[in-house]
């Protein structure tokens, strides 16, 4: 049996691991978890990851959750070309040192935004205060400065001169705040030229069938039920404000 | 080659002990957090992100506490035995699994409890609220909960027989709480016995010296109010209490 990925492309680490895996031919069975619906709160996924998060891999009676470890088991089950993860002890120090950063660095800010852009207001019918908001887009702010100024500085990826599952963990993050309406290339022209190379690098043919759940998202959310966030409100509004 | 470390700091510390432990040998460079040497302008140019740990090989700078062990890995493979980071696909994805999951979950608890109680006042001028301080502490719970049902189960070390990245990983973070008083592995005895056993594989002198600093802050958190240094940190502080 081929390995399945349990996944929902509304989820930027899902959308990172279907990314690498189509690009390279991985062959996979795609297993769509809705987290809309809350399908990662029932029994069955429960036994693929008790930690009830997507991504998920099964591999035959291997199982494996996190995104970054998902990736990097693909790259080497199906060595995958040396670019995506090299070799090189330094260039893989570059995407290890990029993929520990931003879970801390992008990743909460990205899905913050999101979440109090779109989720919270819209799905939830709670009003956000101006300075949340405002806390929230100045963090986001200084982790794309940090991006453009440290992890690529003059280099056109993150490892150097290819691609690597830096670049993909990176692009998908930034895209969230996009899918909320906020376009956070705009004015930067570093970071814009960079997305470039990585959605040519990747294809954008695959890049926009990726990113075509979470780009329609500020539409697709007012046909969600709000009953299904109701049970979990008081522990989102305790994370995300 | 240089490392760039203050032992309060978990990260620093599971590098600092793995490298001491399989023997690299390597130049301790100390950044005082306390006294807010991570913000002056010589750090600035190794590490624009100021953080550390930090290590510099030659001209090589390198951050981040799992990149770093990682790298250290790969240099010295023909000193650091296999079980560490094992070259076995499914085993290495078990410690990549956990170096990933604790960013967000175990770090992150832990280092709140510690924060709240050790940084909130001198940031905020007053004491922690009680629903801030609990809510901190289920979230910790909940981590240490996973740490035990998912990774750890009933098996000596997290991938089965012997140490890990993992293991170190995690030991450092679960530390972090007691240096506020605040024990994480109170009535938990498979993750009190775990720890022992981490310690013991480490070399129970290195563990204890190296959670020296951790343990005998007494006073922390009037270290802070008093400190001079850290008085014009104080807007930066704030920001991580919002």
């Amino acid at each position: 049996m081929a390995v399945e990925l349990f996944l929902d492309l509304f989820s930027q680490p899902c959308r990172a691991v279907y990314i690498f895996a189509k690009k390279n031919n991985i062959p996979f069975e795609f297993r769509r978890i809705s987290l809309m619906d809350g399908e990662h709160f029932g029994e069955e996924f429960g036994k693929i990851n008790l930690m009830r998060k997507v991504p998920a891999l099964r591999d035959g009676d291997f199982y494996l959750a996190e995104s970054i470890a998902i990736m990097i088991y693909l790259a080497e089950k199906f060595e995958t070309p040396d670019f995506w993860y090299p070799t090189d002890i330094r260039q893989r120090a570059r995407v290890n040192e990029y993929l520990s950063w931003q879970h801390q660095g992008i990743r909460t800010h990205s899905s913050k935004v999101f979440w109090l852009r779109v989720m919270i207001p819209m799905v939830m019918g709670v009003e956000v205060p101006k300075e949340k908001m405002d806390a929230a887009l100045e963090d986001l702010n200084s982790s794309l400065k940090l991006i453009e100024e440290k992890f690529l500085d003059d280099r056109p990826f993150i490892a150097g001169d290819q691609v690597s599952l830096a670049d993909i963990v990176a692009i998908v993050e930034i895209m969230q705040p996009v899918g909320s309406g906020l376009d956070v290339f705009q004015g930067r022209l570093k970071l814009s030229a960079w997305r470039d190379r990585v959605q040519a690098a990747i294809g954008k043919e695959l890049f926009d069938e990726a990113h075509q759940a979470i780009l329609g998202a500020q539409e697709n959310v007012k046909l969600l039920d709000p009953t299904v966030l109701q049970a979990s409100k008081s522990k989102i509004l305790r994370y995300f404000m | 080659m240089e490392l760039y470390l203050d032992l309060i700091s978990p990260p620093c510390r599971s590098v600092y002990l793995f490298a001491t432990a399989v023997g690299i040998p390597f130049e301790f460079k100390l950044v005082e957090l306390l006294e807010g040497k991570q913000y002056s302008e010589e750090f600035g140019k190794l590490n624009i992100v100021r953080k550390i740990p930090v290590l510099k090989d030659g001209s090589f700078i390198l951050t981040e506490s799992t990149a770093i062990l990682m790298y250290l890995v790969q240099k010295c493979s023909s000193a650091v035995a296999d079980h560490w980071f094992p070259a076995n696909l499914q085993q290495r994805a078990r410690v990549n699994e956990y170096l990933s999951w604790q960013h967000l979950n175990l770090r992150t608890h832990c280092a709140k409890v510690f924060l709240l109680k050790t940084l909130y006042p001198f940031a905020m001028g007053s004491e922690v609220p009680k629903e801030k301080m609990d809510a901190a502490l289920d979230d910790m719970k909940q981590s240490l909960d996973l740490l035990e049902e998912k990774f750890l189960l009933d098996k000596p070390f997290i991938l089965g027989d012997n140490i890990s990245l993992a293991d170190l990983v995690a030991v450092v973070e679960l530390m972090q709480p007691l240096g506020s008083g605040v024990n994480s592995l109170e009535s938990r005895p498979r993750l009190m016995a775990w720890k022992e056993r981490v310690k013991k594989k480490l070399g129970e002198e290195l563990f204890d010296q190296a959670h020296q600093k951790l343990l005998e802050a007494k006073g922390l958190q009037q270290e802070i109010q008093n400190s001079p240094h850290l008085q014009k940190l104080q807007p930066v502080f704030v920001k991580l209490f919002r």
